[in-house]
């Protein structure tokens, strides 16, 4: 009878549970390359033991010799030389043309008015079903392949540049003018700063769209550029060079994705 | 330079909702007025108006006399927001007021250097607004106005986003520098303490449509003004009895929307 009086006066005391944690990703260094080198040396065990057909999918060290050979004989420069060009004009004039018709869009009603629906309308078809429009207009040659790329680069700009300018905070504008800063000043000023971050994003975007619709356009009547290094290679089952082909078009998404990535922390670098 | 407001009146969409009506009054050269009244009664809209940055439905903002010769923008705004621009660092924000005055690239250094030693933020010239505390932020806010030798000040509730302690210390900050400069300020806030510390004059607005529901002068020099003292507190009590009614029915009537 004492002892359950004891047991009431002095109730049991246990830890609170912990029950936050969890939801959150730590950053593990290790582990991107051990699964990189895993995954690569498994597949080259599986070639050399027979596992895996060579035919149908060849060793990563026959594909890593395809590319040397490439490399040797110089035709990589000649395929990505071709392809970067391309690339490279096709993007940017599709960039500098996508931001102007944007910040048009963004900042004139009857622009706006008059181009978003073309623009709405136009975006959703994929760029290279217009490929033999071009061909017939700018024929085979470069002028097609570039038109293919400066049309799929175009559209995401333009939808990312105005997306950006309507999300400018509109106090910091009302801000410029109550100091009687001048419509220019604000748009160079405010509206294109506030809008860099959606049309850096947008830049994302509209390059991977640029390198799918170059290896297509390549695929169709080319010469030389990594489409059509692939494309043939395919048609003589030369899987290595195929495999390498492929591997060129990964380094040049990741280099391009770096180097955005260093526009954005070069542009942006007033954020945290 | 005096501002003058005759028969204001405006409202939203054409015969809409009526947020202000009939306000008369004037802000004499080197005096703070300060504007109260409960949320939603059109406090900031009439501040939008005096600036010229929205057209009123009705009645005349008159600017009586000149500005002085130097002032580059008579009529300057402190927001509740600060509205820095995020990319610019303390200097740049300041710089952004004057870039587009025809004045020379030494100058505005000059003017620049002024500012941040009259606000005392010269140490933090190159931080970012990402760096600054809140009250820093309107800190920077205060010296860019003051970059550009404003005639009047249209102060929108520049002390609300701010915690009370920071509050405080701003606020002996403004009282500091109005009596080293006798600015002219139009200052809007819902803070009773706010006003009495700092207006000449307390304009009372009523719940929507906002008019004028009386005006009250404080005699007390501003130096002279404590948080404790027994006339600010009579005047506050008198303002806040004013307001309670109106608050009161400002809330009824958005709850029966």
């Amino acid at each position: 009878m004492s002892d359950a009086t004891v047991a009431l006066t002095a109730p049991a005391e246990k830890p609170v549970r912990f029950r936050g944690g969890g939801f959150r990703t730590r950053p593990l260094g290790i582990i991107s390359p051990v699964v990189f080198v895993v995954v690569i040396g498994l597949w080259e065990l599986g070639s050399q033991s027979g596992l895996i057909d060579k035919l149908i999918l060849p060793a990563p060290s026959e594909a890593l010799r395809a590319l040397l050979e490439l490399i040797e004989t110089g035709n990589l420069w000649k395929h990505l030389g071709a392809s970067l060009q391309r690339l490279i004009v096709g993007w940017t004039a599709g960039t500098i043309l996508g931001i102007g018709m944007g910040l048009a869009i963004a900042l004139f009603s009857y622009v706006r008015a008059g181009a978003q629906p073309l623009v709405s309308a136009i975006f959703p078809i994929p760029k290279i079903a217009l490929l033999p429009l071009f061909i017939i207009w700018f024929g085979i040659g470069e002028g097609s392949k570039i038109a293919t790329i400066l049309f799929g680069t175009f559209f995401p700009t333009v939808i990312a540049t105005y997306g950006g300018v309507d999300n400018v905070d509109r106090t910091l504008i009302r801000m410029a003018q109550s100091f009687g800063v001048s419509w220019w000043s604000i748009v160079r000023k405010i509206i294109i700063p506030g809008a860099m971050p959606a049309i850096l994003s947008g830049f994302r975007i509209s390059i991977a769209i640029a390198i799918v619709l170059l290896v297509a356009a390549e695929m169709i009547g080319a010469e030389f550029g990594v489409g059509a290094y692939i494309l043939l290679a395919g048609s003589l089952v030369a899987t290595d060079q195929l495999i390498a082909g492929v591997a060129i078009l990964s380094a040049l998404g990741l280099t391009i994705a770096w180097l955005i990535g260093k526009a954005e922390s070069y542009l942006l670098r007033w954020r945290t | 330079m005096e501002i003058r407001l005759k028969g204001i009146s405006h409202s939203y969409r054409d015969g809409g909702l009526k947020v202000l009506s009939d306000i008369n009054l004037s802000i004499r050269e080197g005096e703070i007025v300060c504007l109260i009244g409960p949320s939603g009664c059109g406090k900031s809209t009439l501040l939008r108006i005096i600036g010229g940055l929205e057209l009123p439905s009705a009645g005349d903002v008159l600017q009586v006399g000149d500005p002085p010769p130097t002032s580059l923008n008579p009529l300057t705004y402190v927001f509740q927001d600060f509205a820095l621009l995020p990319w610019r660092t303390v200097e740049g924000n300041i710089s952004l007021a004057l870039e587009d005055h025809p004045i020379g690239r030494k100058m505005r250094t000059e003017i620049i250097d002024g500012v941040l030693a009259r606000t005392n933020l010269t140490e933090f010239r190159k931080a970012y607004p990402r760096q600054l505390s809140g009250g820093m932020k309107q800190r920077v806010a205060i010296a860019r106005a003051l970059s550009v030798n404003p005639a009047v000040m249209l102060m929108d509730e520049p002390l609300s986003a701010l915690d009370s302690q920071i509050r405080e210390i701003l606020m002996a900050d403004l009282i500091e520098l109005w009596c080293r400069e006798n600015f002219t300020a139009f200052y809007v806030t819902h803070n009773l303490a706010e006003a009495v510390r700092l207006g000449h004059r307390v304009a009372v607005l009523s719940r929507r449509p906002g008019r004028i529901r009386e005006i009250i002068e404080i005699e007390t020099p501003l130096d002279q003004r404590s948080a404790d003292s027994p006339e600010l507190g009579r005047h506050q009590q008198h303002l806040w009895e004013m307001l309670r009614d109106e608050a009161r029915a400002a809330d009824l009537e958005l709850a029966n929307v």
